[in-house]
């Protein structure tokens, strides 16, 4: 039987530099399910994925975060990274001296016990099969983390992290900004490679055009630092169609933003 | 003053010592002649580093030792230091004896003398005297300089003739032991023309052990179009003082390189200078430092053009965690006359918590127009970014940093050539982060 994985999300509230953010984020994500989440610039998507990741400067003032019913928000980064979440960021860090692969196999052992490391044999074999899918010179093996890589090639790079170490729940952060449409398509079919009863997907995005590569199961709109309004793929589509005023005036939201007061 | 010290700094016991290595009048006579002076001379004035409470006196520099037939009877945490054992070139020093030494003959007969300090007074006094003569560390320039000359408790002399090119490394280990046990090495390596050689030394102690000083000096002459690399490890205890004066003179399109990773836990003075006494001559050094606990260092590099068409790159890089703190600097003079030279430094500082503390010095001293000159610095913080994405990966804080770290160091050593060595300073910067 699968171990479905479950990442519940309730009342969330965060909170940048004393500034709230996120204002009440509810959300359920189950294994084998897609979720996407798109909105206006500024309104807090990031902001909910670094949170549920544990980014330093965010703070979260009131409440949930439960990943198969374990505190998320009681674990350091490290900790959710192990207990099964992943972030892939909309700005990746670059980390000079430290070859991505070399990084990646600190990684994988990081989740493993002393003793029962991933042989290097093994996870060269991983590493090539990975990069091939995802259609990387092999050549990023052995290059710095992110050092000098363009916009897409840091994508593809997050991809390649997100398979490598297989995570239960991943967020993808507008992992299509700045793809080519051949890269688009390279990046979701390692998506979909993932895809399963025991990986369930957030992902992050402007556009519609990644929808029709990883297609979601779950539609939300993000405005004024929460979920407004959720649907299947159709509102994303209507979304791409007709831009965000209709959400706005079926809901009555003249600033979508998050606003300058809490 | 000092009753303590005078177990060493005397006349008589200097004199005993001297007679025991069948050591040559002059040299006994210049030992005393130091000795005289060491109280009236001062310290070395250090940039940024205040080290009048330093112990740079109270230690035995004469401790004697037994010594051993196979370098399997060294404990392990020294045998570490040397590689290829089997065929290994290798002079071993515990204290103030010279414990082992192993010379591969077919090189000897080539003219290459390799031995131990006191050996080669004995076997080949002239040659090593001319040079000892010439060296430009001046030892009447501070205190420490007098203490050196005065104390020597061994050393390595090093000497490959014209046209002799060799590239299997020759090693030394210095390692003390024992309380206020003291090593202090006089290192002199010599080319001719065209020569090419390498030479590693360790100056190490185990880090539980109350090791009192290293006061060491190394003269290398680069002889023309000649091709030397010289690698320093220093890796000693806490309560020890480590001070390393290295002396260079590169000659006419000599080159010359410097590997230094300067690793002690202790108090530490590095000294790294170079004259490129000649047209067309190189000096590139790469030093490495990591500095943990209270460490305090302060690390200089200091190179003369005065030949024309000279070239030098320091590329220095540092980690200071817990409560270390490191000075940091590298000096640069072209003289006038040293025209198309050019000379560049880099040195960074990488403070890993709160308390630790560095500060890159760049000094670039130009007396020539028509030169090339350049330098980079900076301190900084581990970025917490980068930590963020590294531990949402996974790998737990100390890891993070540890990455981090090695790549902040990797810019250095992997541009060190031999393996061995890389691995061996994996090694030691690896002990550093387990308490
Ligand atoms: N470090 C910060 N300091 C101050 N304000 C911040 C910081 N990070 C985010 N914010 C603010 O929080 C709000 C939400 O930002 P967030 O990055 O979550 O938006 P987003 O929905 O992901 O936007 P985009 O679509 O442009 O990526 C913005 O107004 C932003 O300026
Ligand atoms: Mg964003």
């Amino acid at each position: 039987m699968a171990n479905k994985p479950n990442l519940k999300i309730k009342d969330l509230h965060v909170a940048i530099d004393e500034k709230e953010i996120l204002k009440g984020v509810n959300l359920e994500i189950n294994g084998g399910e897609i979720h996407a989440i798109m909105g206006p610039n500024g309104t807090g998507k990031s902001t909910l994925a670094s949170a549920l990741m544990g980014h330093p400067r965010y703070e979260v003032s009131k409440g949930e975060a439960l990943l198969d019913q374990a505190d998320l928000l009681d674990m350091d980064v490290d900790e959710r990274a192990r207990a099964g979440l992943f972030l892939a960021m909309q700005y990746p860090s670059e980390v000079s001296g430290v070859t991505n692969s070399d990084f990646l196999r600190s990684a994988i052992n990081a989740k493993r016990d002393e003793g029962n490391e991933i042989s290097l044999m093994k996870f060269i074999r991983e590493m090539d099969k990975k990069m091939e899918l995802l259609e990387m010179d092999e050549k990023f093996a052995t290059r710095y983390l992110n050092e000098g890589f363009s916009g897409g090639e840091k994508k593809r790079n997050e991809i390649l992290q997100l398979m490598m170490l297989n995570p239960r729940i991943a967020i993808l952060d507008e992992i299509d900004s700045g793809l080519d449409i051949d890269a688009l398509k390279v990046v979701a079919a390692g998506v979909n490679a993932m895809r399963g009863d025991e990986f369930g997907a957030l992902i992050i995005t402007h556009y519609q055009r990644l929808l029709n590569y990883i297609k979601p199961d779950f539609v939300h709109v993000f405005m004024q630092g929460r979920i407004v309004k959720s649907g299947g793929p159709e509102l994303a589509e209507r979304l791409e169609a007709e831009g965000y005023d209709w959400v706005k005036e079926e809901l009555g939201i003249e600033d979508e933003t998050v606003g300058q007061q809490g | 003053m000092n009753m303590v010290n005078q177990t060493s700094m005397d006349d008589k016991r200097v004199t005993q010592y001297a007679q025991s290595r069948q050591e040559p009048k002059w040299l006994l006579e210049k030992r005393l002649d130091a000795l005289s002076q060491i109280e009236e001379l001062a310290l070395p004035q250090l940039e940024k580093t205040n080290i009048n409470n330093w112990n740079f006196t109270k230690f035995d520099a004469f401790k004697e030792e037994e010594a051993i037939t196979a370098l399997q009877e060294l404990p392990s945490e020294f045998s570490a230091f040397v590689f290829d054992q089997e065929t290994a070139n290798v002079v071993v020093q515990k204290n103030a004896s010279s414990v082992f030494q192993q010379f591969d003959p077919q090189i000897a007969d080539k003219g290459v003398i390799f031995s131990d300090l006191h050996t080669a007074l004995r076997e080949h006094e002239e040659l090593v005297k001319s040079y000892m003569m010439s060296s430009k560390m001046k030892r009447d320039e501070h205190k420490l300089a007098a203490i050196h000359q005065a104390l020597f408790n061994g050393g390595v002399f090093l000497y490959v003739p014209k046209n002799v090119e060799l590239t299997i490394p020759f090693q030394s280990l210095f390692y003390g032991q024992g309380k206020d046990a003291a090593i202090l090495p006089y290192i002199m390596i010599v080319t001719e023309e065209n020569a090419r050689v390498e030479f590693i030394a360790n100056f190490v102690a185990d880090k539980s052990d109350e090791v009192a000083m290293h006061n060491g000096m190394i003269d290398v002459f680069v002889g023309s179009n000649a091709n030397v690399r010289v690698s320093t490890m220093n890796n000693l205890n806490q309560t020890a003082v480590d001070v390393l004066y290295r002396r260079s003179y590169v000659g006419r399109d000599g080159q010359l390189e410097w590997i230094t990773s300067e690793l002690s836990d202790g108090r530490i003075i590095s000294d790294n200078t170079t004259h490129l006494v000649e047209d067309g001559g190189t000096v590139n050094v790469k030093a490495v430092i990591l500095g943990a606990g209270e460490t305090r260092s302060n690390i200089t590099t200091n190179i003369r053009h005065w030949g024309k068409h000279t070239n030098s790159d320091i590329h220095a890089r540092s980690v200071m965690k817990d409560a270390a703190t490191n000075i940091l600097n590298s000096i640069t003079k072209i003289e006038k006359d040293a025209s198309k030279s050019d000379g560049q430094q880099t040195g960074k500082v990488l403070m890993l918590n709160p308390k630790a503390r560095g500060d890159a010095n760049p000094i670039l001293l130009i007396d020539e127009n028509d030169v090339t000159a350049g330098h980079a610095a900076s301190v900084g913080r581990v970025d917490p970014l980068q930590m963020y994405y590294l531990m949402s990966r996974g790998v737990s804080k100390e890891q993070a940093e540890k990455l981090i770290i090695y790549g902040f160091l990797d810019a250095v050593i992997s541009d060190i050539p031999s393996e061995a060595l890389q691995k061996r300073i994996h090694e030691v910067i690896e002990g550093k982060f387990q308490s």
